[in-house]
């Protein structure tokens, strides 16, 4: 399963925050540690009773030398915290150089647009027939900066995937910008993190970071058009799509099907997950999902589907062709 | 030798004479300071301590909800998956539970302690603007009422209690669910800021002759500190919150990208009030740690000034750090290091005031009675908060850490250590003042540990699940992701808090119907509100009291002055200066009114209307000047008709003489 955790980084963006934060860690620890060492003392410190009063009667007047000793290690505590919080803000500050320092030349970009409850992923490219568009699902090649662009077309949402980065927001009428390298192979879970509406715990995505060949055989795979249908119930299942309201909102590649409000499904079987990291992508979890998807994820977008059972199989056929 | 028993049979008589006298003089202030009697009495009182009760009492009703709703949190987080709530309904508790918690108990029920508590630690007869008190109760009443009534009725507020917009906005928010909330904020805003009126000009104008402004007690300067915030803090939400109703009503496009609105502007509105807010919630909090430190060390707080002037710049630096609740939203990084800056130095007051408690304690004789309890937890827990709070601070740290569990971790530990269990100190101590009866000691130890444990349990392994990257707000999360445990660990936690909630309040009840009588002053306390009776009279003090160090009762001779010279058949106290507090004039105080609740009643049916249609705006405002005319109305004054007040020299009591009158 793909992780996603902030204490495991797989790049160097998320290494360096994670350092940063052990370094706070240790030391905010340690003051911690010696707070409470003195708040104990304070209170197991045995006093003498003074002379011939009741225990309860107020000291209204304080040994003067024994205030001043207090106050000279009360303004030596204030002045270790002004040294300490000064190298915080110094070490926070270049660890913040540091993060956005990735730009290179060479660089991929990739446009993140968030939907009510889903992520629609396009790869930028100065040719618009090299320009692929996915779905909660983002390839990138390893050791390689990869600069996002960020933005929403309803609510805000959060563009978030902490074994790599912290967060960045996807702010309806701006555009945010992110970088994201991967140093090592794998799959990262990422997460919508800003709460956008009824189905916000179910606004996943992954991030694939694989050697550039094979990124490029995906990226060239993902170029095509949709797969033709090899056999009669991939083409009736087709049909079924062509047919179903599922044309008002899809796109497959290569078909009529080119509406853009819900995601691109011209690759949907080379996606590992369904409705964005809810669902494993299976046949089951598909048929579910076609049928009666309110009921896996109330409140999406998506209405349900009334198909006779063999029309669902054709079109389960049909879409799981679609490598 | 004959003239010995003379004289004591002469002093005999002349204390006599003299305690006939100060019966007389109960009465009176009895009559003229007491509620009227019965239910339209009841509804009509300004007196503070009434209208305090009701506050407190009513913000606890409110925290009681607001925790039932964060018990059914817990039970849908407690496994993955889980179908115990549906997210509609989720998005709707976690909104009424943050709103509710940070509008209708945290913010009003450090109003409402200041309300009762600040004019007797002062020494002073009523709050003033009594009747602006009341108001401010009832509207805050209504505001909180509808917006129950509205969650009730599934019209609840479901965009998280920032409600940022566009998810708030027209388009997405869709039904009243949103402007129910916005709404609320106006009912709340307006009972802010009248409080908040209240609480500045008791300060500087009602103070104990004597009291000068470096011998008034530390807990009243943490309320002059909120009151403040309030004022500069709560007219941008009133204004942000205005802006999202317009938007919804009358479109307008304040928030709205396409029409060149800009939904970052909501969250700098809304954080320019929110994280003021944080602080109007824990500076009182600080208060009653110094209060309750002091007493109970037996010895007066250690580096007073030090003190009063870390209240003062928090107050100043909590305005310049908004910025750090936005790290995420694409502002320039420069810009959000200055952000970085503000938020790591606001540690320098608060190191400065831990290190000062510490200090007393160090240097006193440490009593472990229960408020004290609370005070010693506030420590472990309100320091682990600052340090997260430090960590978040850097914009690295936070990009990871902003809207996960971490964060919900982080500010549980600053509110509930920093104010929940200072507020569970101050309801402690000042129990047997407000009810005349001791709260029991051995079951407050046990609340203080149930709920120390509980609260531990509960957020602690919140700093992990962040880490480990469980974002907030998910009403659900799929069990591979390995978060299962340390949720269920939590919500047993959770389970352990309640009960800690539960046992005080089954403590305050058994010792409010059979607790041991409490004495004036019994923990030995320092300040003005212990020198009168367990529960004060109506009028608070028989004289007022005058005041000779910061430590009054700890250090005042047998004979401290008294004021004399007061009216006692009309609402009269006396106002002194600003800064040295010497007797200045003698005012009149209205008498109790039902206006004030009228006038509420009016300003919530307008709130409410417009709701619904801007025509309640115009049409609203009639009733509302109605109802102002009457409050308003000129009295006829009694003052001329009667005589003054004969102003007697007493056997055995120094009067303090006030200006233009012998004594």
């Amino acid at each position: 399963m793909p992780s996603q955790s902030a204490l495991h980084p797989a790049g160097p963006q998320a290494g360096r925050i994670i350092s940063l934060w052990w370094m706070m860690f240790y030391v905010t620890g340690a003051v911690f540690l010696i707070v409470m060492a003195f708040l104990v003392a304070a209170l197991a410190r045995r006093r003498r009773p003074y002379a011939g009063e009741a225990a309860d009667v107020p000291d209204v007047r304080p040994e003067a030398a024994r205030e001043r000793r207090m106050s000279h290690v009360v303004l030596t505590g204030v002045g270790l915290t002004v040294v300490i919080l000064f190298v915080f803000l110094i070490r926070s500050y270049v660890t913040g150089r540091a993060l956005d320092s990735l730009h290179e030349q060479d660089h991929l970009t990739v446009k993140v647009v968030g939907h009510q409850w889903w992520w629609e992923v396009s790869y930028d490219n100065s040719t618009a027939a090299y320009t692929v568009t996915t779905a909660n699902e983002i390839h990138i090649p390893t050791g390689r900066p990869v600069l996002f662009k960020l933005t929403s077309t309803d609510v805000i949402h959060s563009f978030w995937v902490p074994n790599l980065h912290g967060k960045m927001d996807l702010v309806p009428g701006h555009e945010n910008v992110t970088w994201l390298k991967a140093d090592q192979e794998g799959t990262y879970r990422g997460q919508c993190a800003e709460f956008c509406g009824h189905q916000h715990a179910h606004m996943a995505f992954t991030v694939v970071a694989e050697p550039y060949d094979k990124f490029k055989a995906w990226y060239d795979a993902q170029l095509k058009p949709a797969a033709e249908p090899v056999n009669p119930s991939q083409a009736q299942g087709r049909q079924v799509f062509l047919s179903s309201p599922c044309v008002m909102c899809h796109t497959i590649r290569g078909t009529d099907a080119g509406s853009r409000v819900g995601p691109d499904l011209t690759h949907v079987a080379s996606r590992g997950t369904l409705a964005a990291g809810t669902l494993e992508n299976t046949r089951g979890h598909l048929g579910g999902w076609v049928v009666d998807s309110q009921k896996i994820k109330p409140g999406n977008r998506m209405p349900p589907n009334n198909l006779e059972p063999a029309d669902l199989q054709a079109l389960l056929d049909y879409l799981q062709s679609l490598k | 030798m004959a003239e010995e028993p003379l004289k004591r049979e002469l002093a005999n008589d002349e204390a006599l004479a003299e305690e006939v006298a100060d019966e007389h003089e109960r009465r009176a202030l009895e009559k003229t300071w007491g509620d009227e009697p019965g239910f339209w009495g009841w509804l009509a009182s300004t007196n503070h301590k009434t209208v305090g009760k009701r506050f407190i009492y009513t913000a606890f009703g409110f925290f009681i909800l607001a925790g039932i709703l964060a018990v059914l949190m817990r039970v849908q987080l407690a496994r993955p998956e889980s179908t115990f709530l549906n997210p509609d309904l989720y998005n709707q508790i976690f909104t009424m539970h943050g709103t509710t918690m940070m509008f209708l108990f945290a913010v009003p029920v450090m109003e409402a302690v200041a309300v009762f508590i600040l004019p007797l630690m002062l020494g002073a007869r009523n709050i003033a603007f009594p009747r602006l008190n009341a108001f401010g109760y009832w509207v805050y009443l209504f505001g909180g009422i509808m917006l129950w009534v509205a969650f009730v009725m599934n019209v609840g507020p479901d965009a998280g209690w920032f409600a940022y917009v566009p998810l708030s906005g027209p388009e997405y928010g869709a039904g009243k669910r949103a402007d129910f909330w916005a709404q609320m904020i106006t009912f709340t805003e307006v009972s802010a800021l009248v409080v908040a009126t209240e609480i500045i000009t008791t300060f500087f104008k009602l103070r104990a002759p004597g009291m000068s402004l470096n011998r008034v007690p530390i807990y009243c300067w943490s309320v002059l500190v909120m009151a403040f915030m309030v004022f500069f803090a709560m007219p941008t939400i009133a204004w942000a919150s205005a802006c999202l109703m317009m938007d919804r009503l009358i479109g307008t496009h304040f928030f709205n990208p396409a029409e060149g609105g800009d939904p970052l502007l909501w969250q700098h509105l809304f954080w320019f009030f929110g994280h003021p807010e944080v602080y109007i919630i824990f500076i009182p909090g600080t208060g009653f740690v110094s209060t309750i430190l002091s007493t109970f060390s037996r010895r007066p707080i250690f580096g007073y000034t030090a003190l009063v002037l870390s209240l003062v710049s928090t107050g100043f630096i909590g305005f310049g750090l908004w910025v750090h609740h936005m790290f995420a939203t694409g502002l320039p990084r420069l810009g959000e290091s200055f952000f970085t800056g503000a938020t790591i130095m606001i540690a320098i007051p608060s190191g400065v005031q831990i290190f000062c408690w510490i200090a007393t304690l160090w240097g006193g004789r440490p009593r472990f009675k229960s408020p004290m309890m609370f005070v010693l937890g506030f420590f472990f827990i309100f320091v682990i908060g600052g340090m997260t709070g430090v960590m978040q601070g850097a914009v690295p740290v936070d990009l990871q850490v902003h809207d996960t569990y971490f964060v919900v971790a982080h500010f549980h530990y600053v509110l509930i250590g920093g104010a929940v269990f200072p507020l569970f100190g101050a309801f402690h101590y000042w129990f047997p003042k407000v009810t005349g009866r001791m709260l029991g000691e051995k079951l407050g130890h046990l609340t203080f540990w149930v709920m120390f444990v509980g609260f531990n349990l509960t957020f602690f392994p919140m700093h992990i699940l962040g880490l480990r990257g469980m974002p907030r707000r998910v009403y659900t999360y799929q069990p591979h992701l390995g978060w299962g445990d340390l949720n269920l660990l939590a919500s047993a936690g959770g389970v352990l808090l309640t009960l800690g909630v539960l046992l005080f309040i089954v403590n305050a009840l058994r010792s409010l119907r059979a607790g041991v009588l409490a004495s004036d002053n019994p923990w030995g306390a320092a300040t003005l509100e212990w020198a009168t009776t367990s529960p004060p009279p109506a009028y608070n003090f028989l004289y007022p009291p005058t005041v000779d160090s910061r430590d009054t009762l700890w250090t005042q001779p047998a004979d401290q002055p008294v004021v004399v010279g007061l009216r006692s058949d009309v609402r009269e106290v006396l106002v002194t200066r600003t800064l040295d507090a010497e007797p200045d004039l003698k005012a009149e105080f209205p008498d109790s009114s039902i206006w004030p609740l009228l006038a509420a009643l009016a300003t919530t049916a307008m709130f409410i209307g417009t709701i619904f249609t801007p025509w309640a705006f115009p049409v609203g405002m009639v009733p509302i000047f109605a109802t102002l005319t009457g409050w308003f109305w000129p009295k006829k004054r009694q003052a001329e008709e009667r005589p003054p007040e004969e102003v007697k020299q007493k056997h055995g009591k120094r009067y303090y003489k006030l200006r233009g009158q012998e004594s």
